[in-house]
């Protein structure tokens, strides 16, 4: 076997009461993609912070071409020739391709000026050598995200990367899109780049990847010739156990029905419709940008709807505000807990009571003591790690942040609970006692909408899932018909009729 | 446990700008022994409560990731108002009423730009600033409106010259204005909500609270605060300047910062605005007391602004 280009061995490193990698390893070759797998949680996006210099590691050795290495900012590895794409693109919508590939560096003569011909020329060299159309002059921002997916790779090979790290790269992609990156993928195979990809889609990893290499819990499992493993195997890896355990389901009889959403439209919203019951979990299936999160908001009332109507136990509900979606009985516990779930700033206290502090209110103000005793038990009930109460929530992990957010979501006693993306950014030992918690709250007869792009999890503890494909209900499944090929294929769009399960 | 909390680095990082102004106290009380009598610091009290009062307005809105360059004008044309019906002798109390609920009505108009307006507070209060300072022009003719020389003229007079329980007035109206200003952002909603925008406004909205409402109540205590420093200021002269308190939003914003308070918002305390007004206070008054020139004192006012900021940023 050849030598690997890069070679990271026994890094650990450790958080505030985390061991977020122990022992983790990751080789890279040239001119081969390796997999870099695990669940949420299992140190991935740790283990490549370390490398290019985010994070100091502990422990460990980072070697590359043949020499130990310390990268102790982002740009030194990157100059090293280590670039990294970020599941979140860094480019600037409002300068042009070049001057995002180039800021930073701009080419300059006397006095500063910058070469704009020069630097245009050599951006559109970069840009044909990816087989993109567009001019090196166009502004970023009027780009798709795959095409700006395209522009960050262009940034990586004007540095002469001979590492590139895609931190899942097709989250947001469609499949044309995708299509369109593995063959430039493989255009960098050839001119023998070495590319680490990381990704939860199992698919894509047998169709792209020549090697994997698995981290559970921040350790090295194993690397494997992608050619010699399956998919069941890999998950093994993954997961370590088997998946039933991590997905305890309860049954209990459906209660009477509760929500009813007729002909819904608004933005990205087209024409749904769908009833949920007491004590059932729902599931909403679908990729990113299908409308998920844009329908939840509008049944809570924070988006708009321009036509269809929704009822609440046979009432029709008149929302345009969060207020009025909470007072109807209605929680929603944001996907995106820093942008508009939580305020990172304030205590734990705070936040869980944000919704619903009129419960503690009376003339004379908040009643510190009945809000604090609510808080307690909320902590204690679901387990939540913090030393106190008054303990910022930025400081606590993903894991206790979420369970807070739905905390603050039952406080104000709804009877429709929307989770949107609960268990995004929480390890796998706080995902399980989220799920044993929705379980609870359907024993007590709650009705529960789960939105969720995992799709083990929506199979794990849903009742009925509905999928979501460009805003419209493209599938709905009773949970003993639902398969993960099912669910994909009514994602994409692509519906064999025989799997639209009509009830 | 009381022991171990007075000594936590924590604990001191948090007080640190009252250790400062403690230190100042004594550095200058050690070099000048007329420093720190009763008479002089009753005197710098008063002469801190009119921006004190103000930056406590300043403080709310900052919390809520705002700004309010309008407070000076505010205090000029209510200061005004204020003047003219005390001239036609209007009863004190009418006159004060009138005056607040003025200011509030300012504030809030200045607010319902922000929010519903969504115009940058910077740039709407900038504005209300220019603007109010103009109609305050127009309205005196640019030159001072008296109180009189009457019976309620003199009663009027009690809020800036009066003393109550051996100490000035305006020390009282301050005293009441911190007390109620920290009542209200750490034992009502309103405050938590302030609080809350400032963190993060996306979340609060989505938390089903009209933040819209709350700014507007914001900008409107600043309006009322404003106006209530225009009735001191006013009152103490017996005559209504048309110039007055400009420049005071930045005395109030220097307060605001060196009493810890983030302009990003969401983090911050009132009493540390009363403890950075009282560093500006001081520092000024001891200046005088050493002989120091007025133009030294504004190079030695922006170090101190400075200085509070970096140490800031450095606990952080």
């Amino acid at each position: 076997m050849d030598s690997p280009i890069l070679s990271i061995t026994g890094i650990d490193k450790s958080f505030p009461g985390v061991k977020a990698l122990d022992n983790a390893c990751l080789n890279v070759y040239s001119g081969k993609v390796m997999a870099l797998m695990g669940e949420n949680g299992a140190g991935k996006s740790t283990l490549m912070k370390v490398l290019t210099g985010i994070y100091t590691k502990d422990k460990g050795r980072i070697e590359f071409e043949g020499k130990e290495q310390y990268f102790t900012h982002p740009r030194a590895s990157q100059h090293a020739g280590i670039s990294i794409i970020h599941q979140e693109l860094n480019l600037i919508p409002e300068l042009t391709i070049a001057e995002n590939i180039f800021l930073g560096r701009e080419k300059t003569g006397l006095l500063g000026k910058i070469k704009w011909s020069e630097m245009y020329k050599e951006a559109d060299e970069l840009l044909a050598r990816l087989n993109i159309k567009h001019k090196s002059n166009q502004l970023v921002g009027a780009l798709s995200i795959g095409e700006q997916q395209m522009v960050e790779i262009a940034k990586a090979l004007s540095f002469d990367s001979k590492v590139i790290i895609m931190d899942e790269p097709t989250d947001a992609l469609t499949d044309t899109e995708t299509e369109y990156l593995f063959k430039v993928i493989n255009e960098l195979k050839a001119q023998n780049c070495g590319i680490v990809y990381i990704s939860h889609r199992l698919k894509e990893i047998f169709e792209i990847c020549d090697k994997v290499t698995v981290l559970r819990d921040g350790k090295f499992i194993q690397q494997a010739e992608v050619a010699d493993i399956d998919e069941d195997r890999l998950i093994e890896m993954m997961v370590g156990r088997r998946l039933e355990e991590q997905y305890p389901r309860i049954e209990r009889p459906l209660g009477d029905k509760t929500l009813e959403v007729a002909h819904l439209s608004g933005k990205a919203v087209h024409d749904v419709n769908f009833t949920l019951h007491e004590g059932e979990i729902l599931g909403i299936s679908g990729l990113m940008g299908a409308g998920r999160t844009e329908l939840m908001k509008m049944i809570y009332g924070a988006l708009p709807y321009t036509s269809g109507e929704i009822k609440l136990k046979g009432k029709k509900l008149d929302i345009h505000h969060p207020s009025q979606g909470l007072k109807a009985g209605i929680a929603y516990i944001s996907e995106d807990r820093k942008k508009d779930g939580l305020v990172l700033d304030l205590s734990v206290k705070e936040n869980m009571t944000l919704c619903s502090l009129n419960y503690f209110t009376n003339a004379w103000g908040i009643k510190y003591k009945d809000e604090i005793q609510a808080v307690e038990d909320y902590i204690q009930l679901f387990n939540i790690k913090t030393p106190t109460y008054n303990k910022i929530i930025g400081e606590l992990s993903g894991g206790n942040q979420q369970k807070v957010a739905i905390a603050k979501g039952l406080l104000t006693r709804p009877n429709i609970l929307i989770l949107d993306e609960p268990t995004r950014g929480v390890d796998v030992g706080a995902k399980k006692e989220i799920y044993e918690l929705i379980n609870k709250f359907k024993q007590d007869g709650l009705s529960i909408i789960l939105v969720s792009s995992d799709m083990p999890e929506v199979l794990g503890i849903s009742d009925r899932i509905l999928v979501m494909h460009e805003g419209e209900i493209s599938g709905e499944f009773d949970i003993k018909d639902a398969n993960q090929e099912k669910l994909m294929a009514c994602a994409v769009g692509k519906v064999p009729t025989q799997y639209i399960d009509n009830h | 446990m009381f022991n171990s909390k007075i000594l936590s680095k924590a604990w001191l990082m948090e007080q640190k700008s009252l250790i400062a102004l403690i230190i100042l106290i004594m550095v200058v009380s050690f070099i000048n022994p007329h420093f720190f009598t009763f008479n002089n610091v009753s005197n710098i009290l008063r002469q801190t409560s009119v921006n004190a009062i103000i930056a406590v307005g300043m403080t709310i809105v900052i919390l809520t990731a705002g700004i309010d360059l309008s407070v000076g004008s505010i205090l000029a044309l209510c200061g005004a108002f204020a003047a003219s019906m005390i001239g036609l002798e209007l009863p004190v109390l009418v006159t004060v009423l009138i005056t607040l609920v003025g200011g509030a009505l300012l504030g809030s108009v200045t607010g319902f730009v922000v929010s519903k307006g969504k115009v940058q507070p910077f740039i709407a209060t900038l504005v209300a600033m220019v603007l109010l300072r103009g109609i305050t022009m127009v309205y005196t003719d640019g030159r001072p409106i008296s109180t009189g020389f009457t019976d309620v003229a003199d009663s009027f007079a009690w809020f800036g010259t009066g003393y109550l329980f051996g100490l000035p007035v305006p020390i009282w109206i301050m005293a009441v204005v911190f007390a109620g200003a920290w009542y209200l952002l750490h034992h009502t909603r309103f405050g938590r909500y302030v609080y809350a925008i400032g963190g993060n406004e996306e979340a609060t909205k989505l938390s089903g609270i009209n933040i819209d409402r709350v700014k507007m109540g914001v900008y409107a205590i600043a309006g009322v605060l404003s106006a209530l420093a225009g009735i001191i200021v006013t009152s103490r002269l017996s005559s209504a300047q048309p110039t007055a308190g400009a420049g005071y939003e930045l005395d109030a914003i220097a307060a605001v910062v060196v009493g810890g308070t983030s302009l990003m918002g969401g983090s911050g305390r009132v009493m540390g605005t009363l403890i950075g007004a009282l560093i500006i206070g001081f520092l000024n008054n001891a200046l005088n007391l050493l002989d120091v020139s007025s133009y030294y004192q504004m190079i030695a006012k922006a170090i101190v602004i400075l200085l509070a900021v970096l140490v800031d940023t450095k606990s952080k």
